[in-house]
């Protein structure tokens, strides 16, 4: 039983068929790749399991209980964080507020009326921010402000974002898109990182093999909405289905 | 110091100085020369630069933090005017019941409405608290009338109760004797006069311990979260926060500065009419914040005084005060720029204050504050000469400069 299960789930888009039957189960901490052709449906899966989406039919449970029907604040209060595939991070404000805001949520819950402490004073929360900060190269950008990023610059913020709630599962949609070569690395390295400290199931979509290749344990090939095989990261390079559903066309 | 940083505790007290010294500060010209007409500083005047200050920075805790834009906040505004005259009618000509009373019902109002409209966003949740607020303003005229007394306008009459009211306490507002249309002090100085006055001063220091307050939340976790529903709510939402109640919180206090300005205003004037409530109203109040500098702390202060500076001076200029000022030009000029300037002063101070804000939006979105904020860094510039600023990434400006 996996830390994420989904089963059966459908979902349409007037006559489009985006998720057709789609099973899929996640083994806690491990990292579990979904791949597969634009329009497959990856995006709209992750958004399945955040609330963004509610299936039309089908389950979804993580860590036992069922996420449909929950508002995303709550699915993200359960542990699930998730990376978009266009950067979601808070542009107008500083690098490192963008990165207080998650710590608070952390410690606080999904509401509270703090409008009387201060924030420069919460010491052991700045701390925390800053130390994540830090992980990804980015505290001398600190006062920055989010939006002045690069692109690839702000991916490393979102993924803080996520990162410093210490999430049971991460979901990440195209995580090194956009990146340069190095940066791509760093960012390997960085979930290699994480994945070794912490008790952290992660569940990442990207175009880039080098990057599936590299941190994947399993993985699911989606195409046109239903999974086509799910596999080690061995066996996928070889299946000809998978050639020629995905890596042929991309190649 | 009071739980600020140095700046912000040196920015407080600044603000305080300038606050308390308005009477002097608002009077540079001697009385009889041809400019004392600009000067601003008598109490009626002082008074509402004081109240507007207060209902133009609890606006910005939602408008300009949260980036919802309210179009009804008069509505909280005429509340609290009606619930101090009803405690002058009930009890006595004590301000203090009476604002008391403005803020808890202006705040369960804006609670009401709140919940109702923050359901939308957008355009959509302008129009829902315009929606409500016009119809508050109607219901004054129509079904409420035993309670806002029609068009007459809330006052007190001399058969009622005022149960508290003594044999010689005043027959007009006051705090424990403290009559506010009174002055306490009115010297003149060489040409100069000033008028030092009761109901200032305690708009003055409401003003200030509003000022204060904001200045906590918009430095709070609670006021950060504001700024991060106005920048990403979606990203707020996935972060595991609720955005709703943070918007409603947000909506309920602006509502009750709103209602304790409205009180202010009854406690300064005892009279309390529905066109407080109308949409102009609500209107004015926009146009402050953003002529001002939505978001900053200063701005919406800076703006509200702006906006009734044009009001009450501007419009004073008539042809005479014209005829004057233009007297030692030949005839045929004069009147050419008399015709014309015609059209900016006097009942026409409008036209004025609609080029300004038009000036100020297209020039100037940050405000009056970003004026001043870059009239500030070219001085700084010319000083540090010109270092390499340009090359460095740019930081992100400190709210509320
Ligand atoms: N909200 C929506 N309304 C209508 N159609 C949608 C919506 N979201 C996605 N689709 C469609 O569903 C299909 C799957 O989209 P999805 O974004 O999940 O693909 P993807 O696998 O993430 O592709 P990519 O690799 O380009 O990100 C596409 O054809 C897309 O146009
Ligand atoms: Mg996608």
């Amino acid at each position: 039983m996996g830390i994420l299960e989904v089963k059966g789930v459908n979902k349409r888009f007037g006559g489009l068929q985006a998720l057709g039957d789609v099973n899929l189960s996640v083994a806690e901490q491990s990292v579990h790749a979904i791949i597969g052709p634009n329009g497959a449906g990856k995006s709209t899966l992750l958004n399945c399991l955040v609330g963004k989406l509610i299936p039309d039919t089908g389950s979804v449970m993580f860590d036992g209980q069922s996420v449909l029907g929950r508002k995303p604040h709550e699915i993200n209060q359960m542990g699930i964080s998730r990376v978009f595939q266009t950067p979601e991070i808070f542009a107008d404000l500083s690098v490192l507020e963008n990165v207080l805001i998650p710590c608070f949520a952390r410690r606080d819950g999904a509401f509270r009326m703090h409008a009387f402490e201060t924030v420069a004073n919460e010491g052991e929360i700045n701390d925390q921010a800053e130390q994540m900060l830090a992980d990804v190269n980015m505290l001398e950008k600190r006062n920055m402000l989010a939006a002045s990023l690069s692109r690839g610059d702000k991916r490393r913020l979102e993924m803080a974002m996520c990162l410093v709630q210490q999430p049971k599962l991460l979901l990440l949609d195209e995580p090194t898109a956009g990146m340069a070569r190095a940066d791509t690395n760093n960012t390997i390295d960085l979930l290699k990182q994480i994945h070794a400290d912490r008790d952290i199931t992660m569940c990442i979509i990207e175009h880039d093999m080098h990057v599936v290749f590299s941190l994947a344990q399993r993985i699911t090939v989606l195409a046109q909405g239903t999974p086509l095989v799910e596999d080690t990261p061995e066996n996928i390079k070889g299946h000809p289905k998978v050639r020629e559903a995905y890596l042929g066309e991309a190649h | 110091m009071l739980g600020l940083s140095k700046k912000d505790t040196r920015f407080l007290l600044i603000v305080i100085a300038l606050t308390l010294l308005t009477p002097i500060l608002l009077q540079p010209f001697p009385e009889g020369s041809g400019l004392a007409q600009f000067n601003a500083g008598y109490p009626d005047l002082m008074q509402r630069f004081a109240i507007f200050g207060i209902f133009a920075i609890g606006f910005n805790i939602l408008f300009g933090l949260t980036g919802y834009l309210s179009f009804g906040h008069a509505a909280f505004l005429g509340v609290g005017s009606y619930s101090v005259v009803w405690m002058y009618k009930l009890l006595s000509y004590n301000i203090l019941p009476g604002l008391i009373l403005a803020v808890i019902v202006s705040g369960i109002f804006a609670l009401a409405i709140g919940y109702i409209s923050l359901r939308r966003t957008g355009i959509y949740f302008s129009i829902l608290t315009l929606a409500f607020a016009q119809m508050s303003f109607n219901l004054a005229y129509s079904v409420l009338t035993p309670l806002t007394n029609g068009e007459t306008g809330l006052q007190v009459y001399t058969d009622d109760p005022q149960i508290l009211a003594g044999e010689n306490s005043p027959t007009s507002p006051h705090l424990f004797g403290i009559v506010m249309r009174d002055n306490f002090w009115q010297p003149s100085v060489g040409g100069w006069e000033f008028t030092f006055n009761y109901g200032y001063y305690f708009c003055a220091i409401v003003a200030i311990l509003a000022f204060y307050l904001s200045l906590r939340i918009f430095r709070s976790p609670f006021g950060m979260m504001l700024r991060a529903i106005k920048t990403n709510q979606t990203r707020l939402n996935y972060t595991g926060l609720h955005s709703r109640p943070y918007t409603l919180a947000a909506f309920v206090i602006s509502g009750m500065y709103a209602g304790l300005a409205g009180g202010l205003l009854a406690a300064m004037d005892p009279l309390a009419g529905a066109e407080r409530m109308q949409w102009t109203a609500s209107g004015e109040v926009v146009l402050m914040t953003i002529l001002g500098g939505a978001g900053t702390l200063m701005g919406p202060v800076l703006g509200a005084g702006f906006i009734k500076y044009f009001e009450n001076i501007f419009s004073k200029i008539n042809d005479s005060v014209l005829h004057g000022w233009f007297g030692w030009m030949p005839d045929g000029m004069e009147d050419a720029i008399i015709s014309v300037s015609h059209f900016f002063v006097g009942k026409s101070w409008h036209l004025t204050l609609g080029l300004l804000f038009m000036l100020v939006v297209i020039f100037l979105p940050g405000g009056l504050v970003e004026g001043g904020q870059r009239i500030a860094r070219m001085f700084r510039r010319k000083k540090t000469s010109d270092s390499d600023a340009e090359h460095h990434p740019k930081p992100a400006p400190h709210v509320g400069e």
